[in-house]
């Protein structure tokens, strides 16, 4: 586990130098719009620590604020407490992500914050219903693996930092195409030395609309691998990959778009938001594996460890493995078959939806009443008077 | 004089990685004290937790006397050698997880029990605190092999021979009954 966690840590580093020297060069031919190839640098380099200082304090609140999400409490939804808890313990993580709860019939769930021990995990009303105990276990294990891989704070830097550069492009190519209107005026009055400069120009313009592409296609190679071994990671904490492999089976037939998501939020969630039915996601312009693939993988692991993950993977992809190697170890780690709450403590899909819809109220600060003949009365937190009526069978009660 | 700063260069070397090893060691001997600790939280919200079960359906299961006499005997044995070391412990654990989940099997026959709201609430809990005995055990014995490789493997094996690091005991399931699928019965 530490070694994995290190070897993303080194990763974090190669990629931001990598994205640096692309913000670098945005910033150094953007100078060349103002004749000053510095005060281009400099403008690049405030903007970016900006954005990252942004970023690294209010990240999270900003993306919970974005998602429209709403924290929950054990008594809330004791059932979803616990299953956070549990993978807590499996993860080994130290201290407890807050829960939010994210009212929009889509399914999908994220996770958030700078280190572990300020982090959030998220997931939708629509998702907690669709779920029964084990998959919810295996959505959650994927979530705090994110978490506990520190995947979450370099998601975030790199999507800062794509951003910036995004940002940059977009305003230096303005800013070419109207300096070299301007600049090829002055040129033709002075005379001489205006084929040189136009060479420039065009090699910075056509810079200008790579450079972003470029960051995005290293942005989503980065992001699709984090996928992979949260999934590996969620398989280890609990022991039982058909958790995670059905859930995701779940999640792969909905085609409901999430309304609060947006392009920088995206690869924050647990599956693509805005992916289309029947889409064949594999394409390097995807921030997520093929969820087929995905549970492909899952489906064909022999055991539950880093080693059985890697052999179904490399089966899935001609020989190409997707563990870092110093993270694999030889010992066997066997699937548990027998699931406790499988039988017993299950409730079925209605009972969730009921369940789910009373935290949704809950959280609203309306006041729930449950009636001798079943119903169940709704009471808003702006309700004045001291006793109501049961509208199905005419019992009064209390408020 | 070349000499002796390379001499005292290599001590400085060796001193570091000494040093650098040292505290890996304990900060996995930490990690398995405080996995340890996790895991009687658990146990011992289990203790807490049956009693209430019982008192919630006894009412409803006449019948299953034997059961629930099980269930309370091995919880207060459990109770009782919980200050003992891991293995006899898991072994009393492990007694206590089968009658528990014999009790969980037979409330299928109890509808009236299903549809009662103080049960569905203790039974979630006692599921979840069965799940969380299970993954803090599992991350008890991760982080026991951990520091045991550690305690084990040149060359950190002479650093904790030296400084008196032991290799801890994994909290196994001795019991034969939890390692086997349970078996349906359908004479009573």
């Amino acid at each position: 586990m530490w070694e994995q966690i290190r070897s993303n840590q080194i990763r974090s580093v190669v990629l931001t130098i990598a994205m640096g020297a692309l913000l670098i060069l945005i910033g150094y031919f953007l100078g060349l719009a103002f004749d000053n190839a510095i005060v281009g640098l400099v403008i690049a380099l405030i903007v970016w620590v900006i954005l990252s200082l942004v970023g690294y304090f209010q990240g999270d609140s900003l993306l919970l604020t974005m998602s429209r999400t709403k924290k929950i409490k054990r008594d809330d939804h004791p059932r979803l407490y616990n299953v956070v808890e549990e993978m807590k313990i499996a993860s080994g993580l130290e201290k407890m992500p807050d829960i939010y709860i994210i009212d929009d019939p889509a399914l999908n769930a994220f996770a958030t914050g700078r280190d572990p021990n300020r982090a959030s995990v998220a997931i939708t009303s629509g998702l907690l219903q669709k779920l029964n105990r084990d998959e919810l276990q295996g959505v959650i294990a994927h979530e705090i693996s994110h978490i506990k891989n520190r995947d979450v704070l370099l998601m975030a830097m790199c999507s800062i930092l794509l951003g910036t550069i995004v940002i940059l492009a977009w305003y230096g190519s303005r800013f070419l195409i109207f300096g070299s209107m301007t600049g090829s005026r002055r040129s033709s009055s002075s005379g001489g030395g205006g084929g040189a400069q136009l060479i420039i120009l065009v090699v910075a313009l056509v810079f200008m609309i790579l450079a972003p592409i470029v960051a995005q296609l290293i942005y989503f190679a980065i992001s699709r691998k984090r996928e992979y071994l949260a999934d590996a990671s969620a398989a280890l904490y609990t022991r039982y990959p058909e958790g995670l492999a059905s859930a995701l089976e779940k999640l792969g037939t909905s085609t409901g778009q999430l309304k609060s998501a947006n392009k920088a939020t995206a690869p924050m969630y647990i599956i693509n938001p805005f992916r289309k039915k029947g889409m064949k996601a594999s394409d390097l312009s995807s921030t997520h594996p093929p969820i087929s693939e995905r549970i492909r993988i899952l489906r064909a692991m022999a055991g539950a460890s880093f080693n059985d993950y890697d052999q179904a993977y490399r089966q899935a992809h001609r020989g190409e493995g997707v563990i870092p190697a110093a993270s694999i170890a030889a010992e066997t780690v066997p699937i548990t078959t027998i699931k406790l709450e499988g039988e017993a403590g299950e409730l079925n899909e209605i009972q969730r939806a009921r369940e789910t819809s009373d935290v949704m109220w809950r959280l609203s600060n309306y006041n729930t009443i449950t009636c001798d003949c079943g119903a169940k009365l709704r009471v808003p937190p702006n309700f004045k008077e001291p006793q109501i009526k049961c509208p199905h069978c005419g019992r009064t009660h209390q408020v | 004089m070349v000499a002796v700063y390379i001499i005292i260069g290599v001590v400085v070397v060796l001193l570091i990685i000494f040093f650098a090893i040292y505290n890996g060691l304990v900060r996995r001997r930490n990690q398995v004290k405080n996995s340890w600790a996790q895991i009687d939280v658990q146990l011992k919200r289990r203790y807490d937790l049956i009693p209430n079960l019982v008192e919630t359906v006894k009412g409803y299961m006449k019948h299953e006397r034997e059961t629930l006499e099980a269930v309370t005997k091995a919880r207060n044995l459990a109770q009782q050698v919980s200050s003992a070391g891991a293995g006899e412990r898991a072994k009393a654990e492990g007694e206590l997880s089968s009658a528990l989940s014999r009790l969980l099997a037979v409330v299928e026959r109890y509808p009236d029990l299903k549809a009662n709201q103080n049960f569905l609430a203790l039974q979630e809990e006692l599921t979840s605190t069965e799940n969380k005995i299970s993954f803090s055990r599992q991350y008890y014995n991760d982080s026991v092999l951990s520091y045991n490789n550690q305690t084990q493997m040149f060359p950190s094996n002479i650093v904790a021979s030296m400084t008196g690091f032991k290799a801890s005991e994994f909290f196994e399931v001795t019991l034969a009954a939890e390692r086997e699928a349970p078996k349906v019965s359908f004479t009573q």
